[in-house]
């Protein structure tokens, strides 16, 4: 499983990094919403990865993170999904503004010749 | 949890967070409750950081539990000196730029007051902030805001420099939340003070990745610093912000400087075992370079705003190099600076905005450049007027850019010399000390880049006041020139209250560097409560 999710990030990163090194607005933002993905999946995977292990503490169980799953990287993966989302969805407007008012979707508003 | 007066700590949060909230549901179109509580809510907010600022130069560390958990388990908001003298700046500029907004010719657009009360919101948060990701969060409220403040006013150079603005800073956003990961993922906790206990227990093995986790983190503060090779975006849009908006966005790129500095000496005290000192050399050579890169632009600067811009890169870069030789009395020198320039750059940036008013677009632009830059957004001039004019303009706009050339370029007799001071006189030590290499270099690097100030600004005032005076005789409210002056006479209060400050300063340095008492202000657990029957 560790090797699954390690490949997935890795590949998400790099195609969002390749994508937003491209030079379209929309490019751009895929490759942002790429790279959020592997920054989340990473977070959610520093807990460590479990399958089947209860997310709160069970009655008469140890406390220790080898009987369940660690809970906080879970509530940062939520804000971090939460802020993201809304940050893209910011970038998104001022793509369309930035589109309607250089009449290109190029990031520095100029089309290239040729 | 005593008395009211602890809960004074998480007001500066509260309060512009239900006035930004208040103004959205007043409506645009009722300017007079926007404005009134606009007016309180800065004024209150100045009050505050005030009385928060006396509370901590007495007590040292405040804390603020929310909702009395101890510090492990729950969110904690940490009031020391450093962070008081930080809400301070903030709520000053604040105030400054609230009132620039006031009597601005063109009425501010859509949202603009309730968008810089969350912004101060975010600002202040990330001030208070006791662990890593509640400083996350309000980095991303404060980031939110920006966005909304540096796109104010759209427009075609507005909107492109915003999205490269926005993208960088999502892409340095992605970055820190790699860095906390990584920083949970091996030592188990997020809060700042208790993750320096554990700085010198972490296992042989871990310490180069936990040591990279924070690098990258540190790369994501960089970015907001502006440190070379990470600030290209600055000047192009601090150049294109709005005059208010730009005096607000030049302590943001200090709170990339707080957030190095609060972890640098916090993480990588003596008490951290072999990670002591960790990257102070990359902050002294970024900031060296830093320094070199700003004072290159603020000679190539061919528009006023330009030059401004250049000067936040060569006052980051100060601060960088200076916290980097990780002396305490440095430290404290940088601190002062800090306060100077920061006061001393939004006063420069509201400026601009009234030197560059009824002069042609372009008019700035020296000499034989003047056909290669872009005239595309000049804005709509409207013929009425808001607020009292006010005569002898010209002479008051020439006396405050002088000020503010003295206080950029450190020149006495103003604050921006006794901090330049202040750093320099513990660099070179008691006399027969011998002054190392390093000191040398960065020694010439203050002085070169003071020259370059000097001589750009010189360049810049004569321009703009002798040889192409404006066109048409500026008209200046009442209401813009006060700010200018509020600004600039904190930077002479800073000079005349000289003692008192470098001694607050010097105590701030202190207590950073040696960050045992923050920590153990932090960790002790809170008095137990007495239960009560029922």
């Amino acid at each position: 499983m560790e090797l699954v999710v390690s490949l997935a990030i890795g590949v998400l990163t790099g195609s969002g990094i390749w994508l937003l090194l491209r030079s379209r607005t929309f490019q751009v933002i895929i490759g942002l919403s790429l790279l959020s993905y592997a920054v989340n999946l990473f977070i959610f995977s520093t807990g460590g990865l479990r399958t089947g292990a209860a997310a709160i503490l069970a009655r008469g169980q140890p406390g220790t993170l080898g009987e369940f799953t660690d809970p906080v990287p879970q509530a940062l993966v939520l804000t971090a999904i939460v802020i993201g989302f809304a940050t893209t969805a910011l970038l998104l407007v001022v793509l369309l503004a930035a589109r309607g008012l250089t009449g290109t979707d190029q990031v520095d508003g100029r089309e290239r010749e040729g | 949890m005593t008395g009211w007066a602890d809960h004074l700590i998480i007001a500066p949060i509260i309060l512009p967070m239900l006035t930004g909230a208040g103004m959205i549901l007043a409506g645009d179109g009722r300017r007079g409750v926007t404005v009134a509580l606009g007016l309180a809510s800065t004024l209150s907010l100045l009050a505050l950081s005030v009385a928060l600022l006396s509370v901590a130069d007495t007590t040292g560390v405040r804390i603020y539990r929310l909702g009395d958990w101890p510090a492990l388990f729950g969110i904690v908001l940490v009031l020391d000196r450093l962070s008081a003298m930080m809400l301070a700046l903030s709520s000053a500029l604040g105030l400054a730029s609230f009132v620039f907004s006031l009597g601005r010719r063109h009425a501010p657009g859509a949202l603009f007051h309730p968008l810089l009360q969350l912004q101060f919101m975010g600002l202040n948060g990330a001030f208070l902030a006791g662990d890593l990701f509640n400083l996350f969060v309000f980095f991303e409220v404060m980031l939110a805001a920006s966005y909304g403040m540096a796109l104010h006013g759209s427009g075609r150079a507005r909107v492109l420099a915003g999205l490269h603005y926005v993208v960088i800073n999502l892409l340095a956003s992605l970055l820190f939340l790699i860095g906390v990961s990584v920083v949970y993922g091996i030592a188990g906790t997020l809060n700042m003070a208790d993750l320096a206990t554990r700085m010198g227990e972490v296992a042989v093995e871990d310490r180069a990745l936990l040591e990279a986790g924070l690098a990258v983190m540190g790369i994501a503060f960089l970015v907001k610093a502006a440190m070379w090779p990470l600030g290209f975006w600055l000047p192009g849009t601090y150049a294109a912000a709005t005059a208010p908006a730009a005096a607000i966005l030049s302590i943001l790129s200090k709170v990339g400087i707080y957030a190095v500095l609060r972890l640098w000496s916090l993480l990588f005290s003596e008490d951290s075992g072999d990670s002591a000192g960790f990257g102070g050399t990359a902050l002294l050579i970024g900031g060296l370079l830093t320094i070199a890169y700003g004072s290159a632009a603020i000679l190539g600067a061919q528009s006023l705003r330009r030059l401004a811009g250049a000067s936040v890169m060569v006052s980051s870069g100060t601060l960088l190099a200076t916290i980097g030789t990780g002396h305490s009395a440095v430290t404290g020198g940088a601190l002062l600076y800090l306060a100077s320039s920061v006061l001393a750059i939004a006063a420069f940036f509201l400026l601009i905005e009234l030197v560059e008013r009824g002069r042609e677009a372009g008019a700035d632009v020296l000499a034989v450049t003047r056909e290669a830059f872009g005239t595309g957004d000049s804005e709509p001039v409207e013929a009425h007027e808001v607020g009292v004019a006010i005569p002898g303009t010209l002479a008051l706009l020439g006396l405050s850019f002088i000020a503010c050339a003295l206080l950029l370029a450190g020149l006495p007799p103003l604050s921006g010399f006794l901090a330049k001071f202040a750093i320099l006189a513990p660099l070179l030590g008691p006399p027969d000390a011998v002054v190392s290499v390093t000191s040398w270099v960065l020694m010439a690097a203050l002085i070169l880049s003071g020259l370059a100030t000097v001589v750009a600004m010189l360049r810049a005032g004569i321009e703009a006041f002798w040889t192409s005076p404006a066109s048409t005789a500026a008209r200046v409210g009442l209401a813009e020139i006060v700010p200018i002056g509020l600004l600039l006479a904190l930077c002479a209060a800073l000079t005349v209250a000289a003692g008192p400050a470098v001694d607050y300063m010097r105590a701030t340095a202190e207590a950073l560097h040696a960050p045992s008492g923050y920590v153990r202000s932090v960790l002790t657990p809170p008095a137990p409560v007495p239960k009560g029957g029922g």
